[in-house]
């Protein structure tokens, strides 16, 4: 297996045991763009994981000088349910936790179905029940539908 | 169960019992249906018509189940000239219409509508169909129709021929059924198959579904046959659709290995689907179909706006 390095952070947060395949998507949750990126991110794309449940293979995003607010952790656990965030202030983990998918999304997600009353509209946000977390499964709690493609969906 | 101000929004809101208990009221509401008793128990109640799609059966059904028991009905009948037309939303609609009446009954061309509309509205909300969603009191009349002509719907082999991808009322209809335990064949071209997803969901309580395309292996073994209309606006080729639609044409000589007690079913309006020389045969039971609109509507007004003495 070969080592792979990168270099530690002052401060900053670290997801790690993201789905593999999955670090861009975080990168457009973290909406990294060309207007405000004024701090390193690192990305890591399918390394091996040791942990079980990522299925040997992981990806790691490392951003400096950020820490997450809770909806943003939120969109994380909708494509990513092992992921962890690890908090880090002056070096060391000042924080350190598994992503927690709740039963039910609120406005984090829009329905995929067209035709659905929340893409009309009106003045509700998008709700689903979570009917499986691994892998993320989601249910438009107005029209029914199973939502294809949550990454594709993000608001 | 109390059904005193529910909503019902999705036949899947209701469990296997609750159902049972409408039916039963159902039944008790047959001969005011018909007119043979008179009972004007919900006097002064206000019923909100709101449809946004066209409809004839669903729409007088509710007013005729409404009159009967005495409810006054209030309606738009010419969408184009309220306020949606000018944009307003249908939450803002349902807040002003809450206010005029006691009970609101919503056909809706959006997936989802009603479940909106009961989360703006204080006051009751039916669903009378939204989108390609549910149309819960249409199962309801399916599932009455069966029983009173059945007495049971427990095991029995019901086949679902037609348009089961677009068509709203099926897939109600065999959530419905799964419930109570029917054996399900579906019947329709590849490209009008029933939708993954409601497979899914009816293999996860435990029905075995059948899926097939060919109507004449499925008719000897059925005790219902429930026809649904193709629509011709989903075939881009007009003579693709001639070709579906012959297929699947019930006539006396289709039912010609037919259990002698076969029920056939039909939502309606029909275009071609079964032959007018069906209607006499003790199979058709599409306009009594019809007819069970009337008391099964009106027994969900009366549990709804809590209604007494029946």
């Amino acid at each position: 297996m070969i080592e792979i390095k990168v270099a530690p952070i002052r401060n900053g947060t670290v997801i790690d045991h993201i789905t593999a395949g999955q670090a861009l998507n975080v990168l457009k949750i973290l909406g990294v763009n060309e207007y405000n990126i004024d701090s390193t991110i690192s990305v890591l794309i399918r390394v091996p994981s040791k942990k079980d449940d990522v299925g040997g293979w992981k990806d790691v995003v490392k951003v400096e000088d950020r820490e997450l607010d809770p909806k943003t952790v939120d969109k994380i656990a909708l494509i990513a349910p092992c992921a962890t965030i690890v908090i880090i202030r002056d070096y060391s983990v000042a924080e350190k936790k598994r992503v927690n998918l709740a039963p039910a999304v609120s406005g984090l997600v829009r329905c995929s179905n067209p035709n659905c009353i929340t893409n009309k509209n009106e003045p509700v946000d998008p709700e689903f029940d979570v009917i499986s977390k691994e892998p993320p499964t989601l249910r438009c709690k107005y029209c029914d539908r199973t939502l294809s493609k949550i990454s594709e969906n993000l608001i | 169960m109390n059904f005193y101000d529910k909503d019902i929004v999705s036949i899947r809101d209701l469990d296997r019992k609750q159902i049972e208990e409408i039916l039963k009221v159902s039944e008790k509401m047959v001969p005011y249906a018909k007119g043979e008793k008179r009972a004007k128990v919900l006097e002064g109640k206000i019923l909100g018509n709101l449809f946004f799609e066209p409809s004839t059966r669903t729409r007088l059904s509710f007013e005729s189940a409404a009159h009967r028991l005495g409810v006054d009905v209030i309606d738009v009948s010419e969408m184009s000239m309220t306020a949606i037309s000018k944009g307003e939303t249908l939450a803002d609609t349902i807040r002003m219409v809450d206010a005029y009446c006691d009970l609101i009954v919503l056909r809706h061309p959006h997936e989802g509508a009603a479940r909106l509309a009961a989360k703006f509205s204080d006051n009751p909300v039916i669903n009378a169909g939204d989108g390609a969603g549910s149309h819960p009191t249409q199962t309801l009349l399916d599932l009455f129709t069966i029983k009173r002509a059945k007495k049971r719907i427990d095991g029995l082999n019901i086949v679902i021929v037609g348009d089961l991808k677009y068509g709203r009322t099926v897939h109600s209809l065999v959530d419905a059924l799964t419930l109570f335990g029917a054996n399900l064949t579906f019947v329709a071209p590849e490209t009008l198959q029933m939708p993954d997803d409601n497979i899914k969901h009816i293999t996860e309580k435990g029905s075995k579904p059948k899926l097939t395309d060919r109507l004449e292996d499925a008719i000897p073994n059925a005790d219902v046959l429930y026809v649904t209309r193709i629509q011709k606006e989903r075939f881009p080729d007009p003579s693709e659709y001639n070709k579906v639609a012959g297929m699947y044409r019930i006539d006396n000589a289709m039912l010609r290995e037919a259990k002698k007690d076969l029920v056939v079913l039909h939502p309606l309006p029909r275009i071609d689907e079964i032959a007018p020389e069906v209607d006499d045969t003790s199979h058709a039971k599409y306009f009594e179909q019809a007819f069970n609109g009337i008391p099964v509507r009106m027994a969900l007004l009366y549990m709804i706006l809590g209604g007494e003495g029946l």
